[in-house]
């Protein structure tokens, strides 16, 4: 217990099933059991800093401002960046109508760039997305639970 | 035409796999938050499948290929909102909408901003735009139908209903993902393999003598076809051509050799026209005639840039307000899943979109005759038999009938289900029992007005119900979960102000379509000024009636976005309607490190 570094009024929280004591239900009888002696973190301070995060105290609210604003500039980054190149192709071709003429392997330049780029494209930014956004949650939960 | 035994057999096939799944998926179904949302449990891919299939409708199936054929390479900005709607939604709303724990859209509304009277209006709204969704997709089924195995077409609509109606009683959202993951790979296939097999065809012989798509000049009929009108329909010559018609052209009787001028003619419904091979092929009006224009993008100036990024505008923002699709993501397990099922989702539409496109070419060369009654969305379902006017072609053309079905029963069936799930939590006290109730309800209402409503273009729905929930839904998501500062008045208000603008304009240009055409394009797309508009009102009038602004905005905001290990997730449907048991684990359960109990 002595390693726990939780203010003294806090409880050690064991882990959800360690607290199917006995006197829980005969229902959870033979419901497999996790018994938890002594955790080695530091549960003290995470459930702290969760209760800060529930409570909203300054630094719990800054925490979650920070991860929302991070969240919000990477999706307009990336979301904004392929609005504009895609809403570009319109006005490009509108200004430049040589580009109709221009022929890759037989195929004419627009109908390559609209029928097939744009699905690739798509997948490969939400797949850049996601490894972000999982990333700051990532970061997040870290610097939550040292 | 395509009627033949392979067709009713594969429909047939599609419908029988269609109960066998949605009995497997269903027979553990019991309780609400299994007719709801699947009981949360949906893995990401599938989920994907599931989306991807339901979103696939007929419009995607059939109509992209359709308006590639009529109006060429501006068309496929179609093919890519509908695929770019998809990374907004992942972007911006998917993993915090999962978070939020709803279980329908307007319990979202609820969840973030407090107001029952919000909550009762987004019910409304729902209901609207499932039921206009659903309304033409019956319609179109029944037409279809009609085509590939000459059922009446009342029967086709009755019959997909019975369908989705019978799967949907037995286990709600748990029934159908299966169902819809299955229709996904069909419809895939349905489309892939008739695109492989034809464009073989297509690259290994000009074939029939047809002409090029990118010869100069107008489009030719490569041989003497005769066209009968259905409807009445407006056609633009450009080019001098001799025909001969039997029937109703320009309020006059003809019958006979015509000699047509360059200019437009009105052709009465029930109007048969003769044309000989290598005469010009006259094109319904309002789509390029000459081959330079379909085939180069942004040929028709300022106002085809403006409908252009109108659009782009609508689909793109427009998907993320969708109600049907929305549920869907309510299924997954957590927000991480919800971001990853939007990200295959990508994929598997990028995937199905290639092949749309190159059919809808190949049409170009070989199904001229659609462009004269515009009737363009057949063009998928003539394709086969007409290149291949063998059993090759009866199999193929029977295997695109089978994936148009599947396309029907997906889009249906999750419509169905959205609207089920609003009617029986918002109108009825939300039991089991209420959801069957509500299922044979919006059955019943969306047939009914199948069968009474005129049939109008499938297109222009779903156009319209884009540019709808683009402008009423999207703002509200995309600024209740990134924006402390909404309110419900602000929200209602916005919802208000861009829904009425694009029904206002919807309501302008129907009329002007039976006065004379005067209303201007903006009208028919006019998402590019409605979204801003709605965007704009909602702000204003949320920082007027500040004071409204929820007290515990902080901790909502803090549900949505807190990743799903520290465990902030509250599942609202197991609050309302689950056991016991489901609540307290629920309390307990999900918070990683407990928040109240205290053990000794």
């Amino acid at each position: 217990m002595s390693r726990h570094s939780g203010p003294p009024g806090q409880p050690d929280q064991p882990q959800p099933a360690a607290r199917d004591a006995p006197q829980s239900t005969p229902l959870r009888k033979n419901r497999r059991r996790r018994v938890v002696l002594a955790d080695p973190r530091g549960r003290g301070r995470v459930l702290r800093t969760i209760i800060e995060l529930e409570e909203q105290t300054s630094v719990g609210e800054k925490l979650i401002r920070d991860l929302i604003r991070q969240q919000l500039r990477t999706g307009l980054l990336l979301g904004g960046g392929t609005l504009v190149f895609l809403a570009l192709m319109p006005v490009v071709f509108y200004a430049f109508p040589v580009l109709s003429d221009v022929q890759w392997l037989g195929v004419r330049l627009p109908w390559l760039l609209l029928g097939l780029l744009p699905f690739p494209l798509c997948y490969g930014v939400g797949y850049v997305y996601r490894r972000l956004a999982e990333r700051h949650e990532q970061d997040f939960v870290s610097s939550v639970d040292r | 035409m395509i009627q033949n035994a392979w067709s009713l057999v594969l429909v047939v096939v599609v419908a029988a796999l269609t109960f066998l799944l949605g009995y497997v998926g269903s027979r553990r179904a019991n309780t609400t938050p299994d007719f709801l949302v699947a009981r949360r449990a949906v893995p990401a891919t599938r989920n994907a499948a599931a989306i991807s299939g339901e979103y696939l409708s007929a419009a995607s199936f059939l109509g992209v290929a359709g308006l590639v054929l009529k109006d060429g390479i501006d068309a496929l900005w179609y093919p890519i909102g509908f695929t770019a709607g998809y990374l907004a939604m992942m972007l911006f709303v998917a993993a915090p909408l999962r978070r939020s724990g709803a279980y329908t859209l307007p319990d979202f509304a609820e969840v973030r901003l407090g107001s029952l009277r919000l909550r009762k209006f987004c019910t409304f709204f729902v209901i609207c735009i499932g039921v206009l969704y659903l309304v033409p997709q019956l319609q179109s089924a029944g037409l279809t139908l009609n085509t590939i195995t000459g059922l009446p077409a009342w029967l086709g609509g009755a019959l997909v209903t019975v369908i989705v109606v019978v799967n949907v009683l037995g286990g709600g959202m748990r029934a159908i993902t299966l169902v819809q993951a299955f229709q996904y790979w069909g419809k895939l296939f349905a489309v892939a393999a008739p695109t492989f097999v034809l464009f073989t065809l297509f690259l290994s012989g000009p074939g029939n003598g047809a002409q090029p798509v990118d010869e100069d000049g107008v489009l030719r009929f490569h041989e003497d076809v005769a066209v009968t009108t259905v409807d009445p329909v407006r056609v633009r010559v450009e080019q001098a051509l001799e025909l001969s018609a039997t029937g109703e052209v320009d309020d006059a009787r003809a019958d006979g050799e015509v000699y047509w001028t360059p200019g437009a003619y009105e052709v009465g419904a029930d109007t048969e026209l003769r044309f000989t091979a290598g005469s010009p092929v006259p094109v319904v009006e309002g789509s390029p005639a000459e081959n330079v224009d379909w085939l180069r993008p942004q040929t028709t100036g300022l106002s085809g840039l403006f409908e252009t990024y109108s659009l782009i505008f609508a689909t793109f923002l427009g998907t993320m307000g969708l109600p049907h699709v929305l549920v869907r993501f309510y299924t997954n397990p957590d927000g991480r899943a919800a971001r990853r099922t939007a990200l295959h989702v990508l994929y598997l539409l990028g995937l199905f979109y290639l092949f749309p496109t190159v059919l809808g070419v190949i049409s170009r060369q070989y199904l001229p005759q659609l462009l004269v009654t515009g009737k363009t969305d057949a063009a998928v379902l003539l394709l086969p038999t007409t290149m291949q006017p063998n059993a090759l072609g009866q199999v193929l053309g029977a295997i695109v009938a089978a994936g148009a079905f599947a396309a029907f029963l997906s889009t249906s069936s999750g419509l169905v289900v959205s609207v089920a799930g609003v009617v029986s939590t918002d109108i009825l006290p939300g039991k089991v029992r209420d959801f069957r109730w509500a299922t044979v309800l919006t059955g019943a209402v969306a047939i009914g007005l199948a069968l009474l409503l005129p049939r109008s273009d499938a297109s222009l729905t779903v156009a319209m119900s884009f540019a709808l929930a683009a402008s009423t839904f999207c703002p509200l998501l995309l600024l209740g979960i990134w924006w402390r500062g909404l309110t419900w008045v602000g929200a209602l208000s916005g919802m208000l102000v861009g829904g009425g603008l694009v029904i206002g304009s919807q309501v302008v240009t129907v009329v002007s379509s039976y006065t004379g055409d005067w209303a201007p394009s903006l009208l028919s797309q006019p998402a590019l000024v409605t979204v801003p508009v709605a965007f704009l009102a909602m702000v204003m009038i949320s920082r007027l009636t500040s004071r409204r602004r929820p007290e515990d905005v902080n901790q909502i905001l803090l549900r949505f976005h807190a990743p799903d290990p520290l465990g902030f997730m509250r599942d609202r449907d197991v609050q309302r309607f689950g056991t016991a048991e489901e609540k307290a684990r629920l309390e307990e359960g999900k918070h990683r490190d407990g928040s109240t109990s205290s053990q000794p």
